[in-house]
């Protein structure tokens, strides 16, 4: 069957767009042919800086044809309803009509033949469709033809289109179309600098080879390959390691056709730089791998560009030219660098009077002040130093006012950690500079020092109730705040460093804290807020048992408890909950439980009542019912106790004596006893197997 | 043979460089006699003249600099208020650029206060607007068979001209030396046909090519011993004087003054401006107005650099200019030259 090749040749496509456009193009060309009725056997698309290409093979030469009734007026119906039927199928008289019987009457019915059209045909009205309603981020007008309204628009002006269609063993056909004086063919051009003539090509196997006999590496994994194995061997070849970078490696793989990849250096005495700086200079800037030495684990005084030509000089030049922006560059970090070293942080903070965090949570220097208060709070619950914490805290944000900060705003904290330890901060004051962002998500480390500890979780806690009071929560996917990482992070911090935070009180005093009341803050019900921050960071855990493949379902059972603000204990007992429910014992008393409150809940119901209270022993009739009762009693105060000491497993454990006794209950008891006092005291029996279980969980919350 | 660092342009016989194959690198001038010292990379105004010479063979009239203190070439009416309007407009010209801001008292290696933009403007943009961009570098010494040469997205914005289009910072060999603009829309009006700016940082590029690491070190004349001329020689006073009054002397009340002043004659010539008494129809004063709102925008240039304007004030101080650069781009496209023959 017959193969499409679509070229789309334009001046040079952003790096950034290119992956999601070849994707497009795949996408939106084959929906169309499938919509057509023309299933395909494979596509592929590919990205260049100038080019973006598809193939498509084996489509069908042809669509299938249609065959379709149409059904009519009936027999004998008014001159005027049978000429529009006649019409609107295109027969030239009733004869070509057939007639159907039906209860209601006859009926002309018209048989519709649509034969499928020519592929070729299909694809010349479909692909500039494609082309005209391309979903590029940004697109352009461009010369002449921008004058007038309803000029075509693409990423950069788009100079040629090759769409070819035809099977293997013939000449394939080109599709014709044109848009905006743009003529489909067959001819495109190589590589911008060493072949720029024009190449004529049948299909894709001739293309991507006379493209790459023409310079042009079509497949962006090719490139990557290339650039990421010679780039390694580079650095190998001297005894260096390549630091690897993906989103480099796709952005520089974007920038070039033909990469030749080349090595340059730069003076040692730069390597003074922290090398972060020295990374974030060479990435950023200049889009430059860095190289580290093995033997010592740093940066050496190395670099990796990737060129987009085989220079006639081998590249010297090429380098030459690098190496000298980059000495630039990098004088610039490292007079920013020591600018920066000639201020003491704290010297930096008066500056925050004056910049705004938020309209409503006002200035940067007051959000400061808050955090500090409110991690000397938390110190002392994580085991850290008080003045530590505060000092630590007094700092942590003042590197986001230096000026390599400014430049390269991703080396937040990092830097203020670097310039902690140069004005002889305490160890843990300065690590807390850059440990108190983390964890920034799900995968990133959770800081274990006390004090970094104290200080990211009052960072993180101040700015949920901040925008908690202002009423900015997160709807839907927009969370601009970014308050959904922060409780994940403040959950992680307290559940993997097992601390016992009642967050309800630490949320009251963050309140406590937040400008007055007013025209300056409009506070959301301020009474409310603290439990429903916690339904929040409720939500947010299930998030993460589920993200982990945990049942989350669990954490509703626990939280329906009540009073349940400490979370690394909400966590224990769901721990401690879903190993019970793994058991054969945990099954049956869910199961067991869950018939109670079903019985309960009916008869509840039905005597609009309710059985709380203790259940009478003198009404007990059977062995069963006492044996119960019994084994309620001990399993409340085991379970009970248990909990009072936190070991929720053992707390389980007594729950496990609780099964043959509810088993055993409902297998011999008829709870509906035909005397109304007893079957009053069975449901007060019932109620307590609820009651008891509620040590532990609301088993009516859980799932299964 | 061991090749220059930058390939030379064998325009004079005695230093015949090997041709490149590529047809870019071939040289597009004539190939008559330049002296040494007006080679373009022996000399800043050598490297200037060539591609002022480059693009006037391209039919772009050469202007010379506005006569208005500002901060971009973009800025000259040749481009803002040309790059409006139906009717073709070929110009290219040398802007000096002022950034009260960028001043460092001549102490840094390339940053100033005051530098040179050559700006081509093209409109409108001819198909083959990236080949001449390079055949230029071509034409000042940069062989695109030996150099580096890429176009990286930029997206440009100008919040001060409400102005955007899109394109790229032109790199060779990693450092960035040009600036390429499909322009879409300028002074809030949409680019029908679209033009194709170009601007070169001449003193970089001059820099690589003279192989130099200190813009004050460039040679401007291209002579060498007793009758050089450095670039230091010409600038580097201005540079201290004007860091200086940019920084601590300028006067804020009279700027803070100047800028309203500005601000009210561009719009009250742009009022008086509308023929037969404001039918919106006709405009006759609409580059007087314009001037305006280049002072105005220089003047908050200057406010901005003295430390006086806040950060909230800043974005309404932008504002008002971009307000201006609206207003005139308005009258603009009801002149004779900016509207349908």
């Amino acid at each position: 069957m017959p193969d499409l090749l679509l070229e789309l040749f334009s001046e040079e496509i952003p790096a950034r767009m290119q992956a999601k456009a070849a994707d497009d193009l795949r996408r939106m060309v084959t929906d169309k042919l499938v919509a057509e009725g023309l299933v395909y056997e494979g596509a592929k698309a590919f990205v260049t800086p100038r080019r973006l290409a598809l193939t498509v093979h084996g489509i069908p030469a042809r669509q299938p044809d249609l065959k379709t009734e149409r059904k009519g007026p009936k027999i004998g119906a008014p001159d005027a309803a049978v000429q529009g039927f006649l019409k609107a199928t295109g027969l030239k008289s009733l004869d070509e009509a057939n007639i159907q019987r039906d209860p209601k009457g006859d009926f002309y019915i018209a048989l519709i033949e649509k034969p499928g059209r020519a592929t070729l045909d299909v694809l010349a009205e479909l692909l500039p469709v494609i082309v005209r309603t391309f979903p590029w981020p940004k697109s352009m007008r461009w010369g002449e033809r921008s004058a007038k309204p309803g000029a075509l628009t693409w990423v950069r002006p788009l100079h040629s289109i090759i769409a070819t269609f035809g099977i293997e063993t013939e000449e394939p056909e080109v599709v014709k179309f044109a848009i905006d004086g743009i003529d489909a063919g067959q001819t495109t051009h190589g590589h911008r600098f060493m072949a720029p003539s024009a190449i004529s090509v049948r299909r894709f196997d001739d293309y991507e080879a006379k493209l790459k006999a023409a310079k042009v590496v079509l497949d962006p994994q090719a490139r990557k390959d290339i650039i990421l194995a010679d780039a390694k061997q580079l650095a190998f070849a001297q005894g260096f390691e390549l630091v690897e970078d993906q989103v480099l490696l796709d952005e520089v793989s974007g920038l070039v056709e033909w990469p030749v990849v080349l090595m340059g250096s730069f003076d040692q005495e730069f390597l003074s730089i922290p090398g972060e700086v020295i990374r974030a200079t060479i990435r950023n800037n200049q889009k430059c791998f860095v190289v580290s030495d093995p033997k010592t684990g740093k940066l050496t005084n190395k670099f990796i560009l990737t060129a987009n030509i085989e220079a006639s000089d081998g590249g010297k030049a090429i380098i030459a030219g690098n190496e000298r922006v980059i000495r630039a560059r990098l004088s610039d970090a490292k007079f920013f660098y020591e600018t920066d070293l000639k201020t003491k942080l704290e010297d930096r903070l008066p500056k925050f009077e004056q910049i705004i965090f938020h309209e409503k949570l006002g200035t940067q220097g007051e959000r400061i002040k808050r955090i500090e208060r409110l991690a000397a709070e938390i110190a002392p619950l994580v085991g850290a130093d008080v003045e530590k914490t505060k000092r630590a805290a007094h700092l942590a944000k003042a590197d986001l006012l230096t000026e390599v900060v400014g430049e390269f705003p991703e080396l937040q904290g990092l830097m203020g950690k670097y310039y902690a330890l140069a004005q002889g901060e305490d160890a843990s004051v300065a690590a807390a500079s850059e440990e108190h962002w983390k964890p920034q998500g799900p995968a990133d480390r959770v800081p274990s020092d006390p004090v970094s500890i104290a200080v990211a979780l009052a960072d993180k806690i101040d700015t949920l109730v901040g925008f908690w009071a202002i009423d900015e929560k997160p709807t839907g996917s927009k969370d601009p705040y970014a308050l959904r990482r922060a409780a994940l992070g403040a959950i992680r911090l307290i559940v993997e460093n097992t601390i016992r935070l009642p967050i309800l009180k630490a949320a009251q005093s963050a309140i406590d804290g937040l400008p007055a009341k007013g025209a300056k803050y409009p506070a959301a019900d301020v009474q409310k807020l603290p439990a429903d921050l916690l339904s929040f960071f409720a939500d947010r855990l299930k998030v993460q048992l589920r993200d982990q493949g945990a049942r989350h379902d669990l954490v509703d059972a626990v939280f329906a408890l009540g009073g349940q603000d400490d979370l690394l204990m909400v966590v224990r007992r769901v721990e401690a909950l879903a190993k019970f429910l793994d058991t054969d014992d945990g099954k049956n008393l869910l199961a067991g439980t869950k018939r109670a409150s079903n019985i309960l809940s009916i008869e509840e119901k039905k005597d609009k009542r309710s059985f709380d209270g203790a259940p009478d022993a003198a009404l007990y009739k059977l062995d069963e019912e006492k044996a119960l009762a019994k084994a309620i009693d001990q399993v409340k105060s085991e379970a009970g106790s248990a909990v009072a000491k936190e070991d929720f497993a053992a707390a389980m454990r007594a729950m496990a004596k609780l099964r043959p006794a509810v088993d055993a209950f409902f297998d011999k008891v008829k709870v509906n006893d035909d005397e109304p006092k007893v079957r009053e005291n069975r449901l007060k029996l019932l109620n307590e197997i609820r009651a008891a279980t509620r040590a532990v969980a609301d088993f009516s919350k859980i799932e299964g | 043979m061991k090749l220059p660092a930058i390939a030379l342009i064998p325009r004079f016989p005695a230093d015949t460089v090997p041709r490149a194959q590529n047809p870019l690198a071939r040289p597009i001038l004539p190939m008559d006699e330049l002296p040494a010292h007006m080679r373009p990379e022996r000399s800043f105004q050598g490297f200037i003249l060539a591609l002022q010479r480059f693009w006037a063979e391209q039919g772009c009239v050469i202007l010379q600099p506005y006569d208005m203190e500002m901060g971009a070439g973009t800025f000259h009416p040749a481009t803002t208020l040309r790059a409006l309007g139906p009717r073709p407009w070929r110009a290219a010209y040398v802007q000096p650029s002022r950034r009260p801001k960028d001043g460092r008292y001549g102490e840094n290696p390339n940053r100033m206060q005051h530098y040179y933009q050559y700006q081509v403007i093209m409109k409108p943009s001819p198909p083959d607007l990236q080949d001449l961009y390079l055949k230029s570098l071509a034409a000042i010494g940069l062989d695109s068979s030996l150099h580096d040469i890429r176009f990286v997205e930029d997206d440009w914005e100008s919040p001060t001209l409400g102005a955007w289009g899109l394109g790229w910072e032109c790199w060779c060999d990693g450092m960035e030396v040009s600036q390429f603009t499909y322009f879409q829309q300028v002074a809030g009006v949409e680019c029908a046909p679209v033009a194709g700016e170009l601007t070169y940082g001449l003193e970089r590029l001059a820099m690589y090519v003279q192989g130099v690491d200190r813009v004050y070190d460039l040679n401007f004349n291209g002579r060498e011993g007793a009758d050089k001329v450095t670039y230091g020689d010409v600038f580097l006073q201005a540079e201290q004087e004007y860091s200086r009054h940019n920084f601590e002397y300028s006067d804020a009340e009279m700027l803070f003054k100047q800028f309203v002043m500005a601000e009210e004659a561009c719009k009250k010539y742009l009022a008086a401006g509308w023929k037969n008494g404001g039918n919106q129809k006709e405009h006759l004063m609409a580059l007087p107005a314009y001037d305006q709102c280049i002072k105005a925008s220089h003047v908050f240039n200057l406010l901005d650099a003295r430390g006086v304007i806040s950060v909230t004030e800043r974005a309404s101080y932008i504002a008002r200019v971009r307000d201006l650069a609206k207003a005139c781009g308005e009258a603009w496209v009801h002149t004779e030259a900016g509207r349908a023959a």
